[in-house]
């Protein structure tokens, strides 16, 4: 029934880092807890509006085509609304996660792959996103016209 | 000798409001280093007679004085005053001389183990140093400017209030050890630093609260904390652990803006 402590070797002792690392000290940690709280009110506020605007009103689901998310992007008025929320829920979430490998994640060595993965997709999810939202063009030129928002054909 | 104590020790089971005795198993977690076992940990289980008024404290006395002498923990008062005896019985962090046996279920057997994420040196004792460490690092003492008053620092019983939940903490260090949070790398200032903290920078007597605030707004302070309010129910002086925390939490973000 003897399982082995991890007191030996394979941890370092507790508090042992703060001695010659420099310190850790800073307002990051209090800003990033405020973000949480700020970003997630906002949040819950842009997330449902969205989801009432694309499901609930007018035909419901079943009015989201291609013709619809042109409709909506050609509108600078939607265009920030999903900016935002693309960009507050990107940071939230990359933040959380950010701060659960903090809590989980006990080698400096998983820590480090572990971040550069989560910033990656990160970037990669935040500046695709973001692209798309701004060069989206509503009325490609050969598409055909029933596929179209009522705008393209004028 | 008085002859009370003269009375043979069968009658004591028969008399009038005499105290049930029982039998009790401890399962306790060993570490031996130099013993056979090498550096692996082990369960050992013991059995011994106790009373209805008998502490875990109590049966590790018991076993220590009659059946295994290599058997270590610590206690210094053994009266919940000291702070020593800290350890995980049946997996919630306790003090041994302030639990009854009749408390945790002495029907089944009874698992005591070291407190978590201190390293162990033998058996139930841990290094407290990482502990001391951080409790250090937040200045535990009075810090004034000025020139000292001839008499007492006066205070309001109202001042006095703000701090008092704080004072109570015996560094036994429970609460730190059971904070999921200390477990993964030790790097947390933990609980008991952050209360001892609250304790003078609510203390209308310091002028210390800047550097104390600075000092926990550490990516290893405050901010780690996620109120899962293990410490609070760790706590053995009935501290709102996880409350004191989230007040130094708000004291920084006002200062910050």
């Amino acid at each position: 029934m003897a399982t082995s402590t991890r007191t030996s070797s394979s941890l370092a002792a507790p508090r042992s880092r703060s001695v010659g690392r420099g310190t850790t000290r800073g307002n990051y940690e209090l800003y990033s807890w405020v973000f949480m709280r700020a970003s997630g009110v906002v949040l819950v506020v842009l997330v449902f509006a969205h989801l009432f605007v694309n499901l609930m009103v007018g035909d419901g689901v079943k009015a989201i085509d291609f013709a619809f998310v042109g409709g909506k992007w050609a509108s600078p008025f939607w265009q920030i609304w999903d900016l935002l929320m693309l960009w507050l829920a990107m940071i939230h979430g990359t933040n959380g996660v950010r701060t659960i490998i903090n809590d989980y994640a006990e080698r400096d060595g998983t820590r480090l792959v572990l971040k550069l993965a989560l910033y990656t997709a990160f970037v990669v999810v935040t500046v695709l996103g973001t692209l798309v939202i701004f060069t989206f063009d509503p009325c490609p030129a050969d598409a055909p016209a029933n596929l179209l928002a009522s705008f393209c054909t004028a | 000798m008085t002859a009370t104590l003269e009375a043979p020790a069968g009658d004591e089971q028969t008399e009038v409001g005499a105290i049930p005795s029982f039998e009790v198993t401890l399962k306790i977690r060993r570490y031996s280093p130099e013993s056979e076992h090498g550096d692996e940990a082990y369960w050992d289980e013991y059995t011994v007679l106790a009373h209805g008024t008998d502490r875990v404290l109590d049966a590790l006395h018991k076993i220590k004085w009659e059946h295994d002498g290599s058997l270590t923990f610590r206690r210094s008062c053994a009266h919940g005053i000291c702070g020593s005896d800290a350890v995980r019985i049946n997996g919630r962090n306790r003090l041994a001389c302030k639990t009854l046996l009749k408390d945790v279920n002495p029907d089944k057997p009874i698992t005591v183990e070291p407190i978590k994420g201190l390293p162990v040196i033998k058996d139930l004792v841990v290094d407290m140093e990482p502990f001391f460490a951080s409790y250090r690092e937040i200045m535990p003492f009075l810090i004034t400017t000025g020139n000292e008053p001839s008499k007492e620092r006066l205070q309001s019983a109202e001042q006095r209030e703000r701090f008092d939940d704080t004072t109570k903490c015996i560094l036994c260090a429970a609460c730190t050890s059971s904070c999921p949070v200390f477990w993964t790398d030790g790097q947390y200032f933990g609980p008991a630093a952050i209360v001892n903290a609250h304790r003078f920078i609510f203390d209308s007597r310091d002028e210390g609260a800047t550097q104390r605030l600075e000092i926990l707004n550490d990516k290893e302070g405050v901010w780690r904390c996620r109120t899962t309010f293990n410490c609070t129910e760790a706590c053995p002086r009935g501290i709102e652990v996880t409350k004191a925390i989230q007040e130094v939490k708000r004291a920084m973000i006002t200062r910050a803006f």
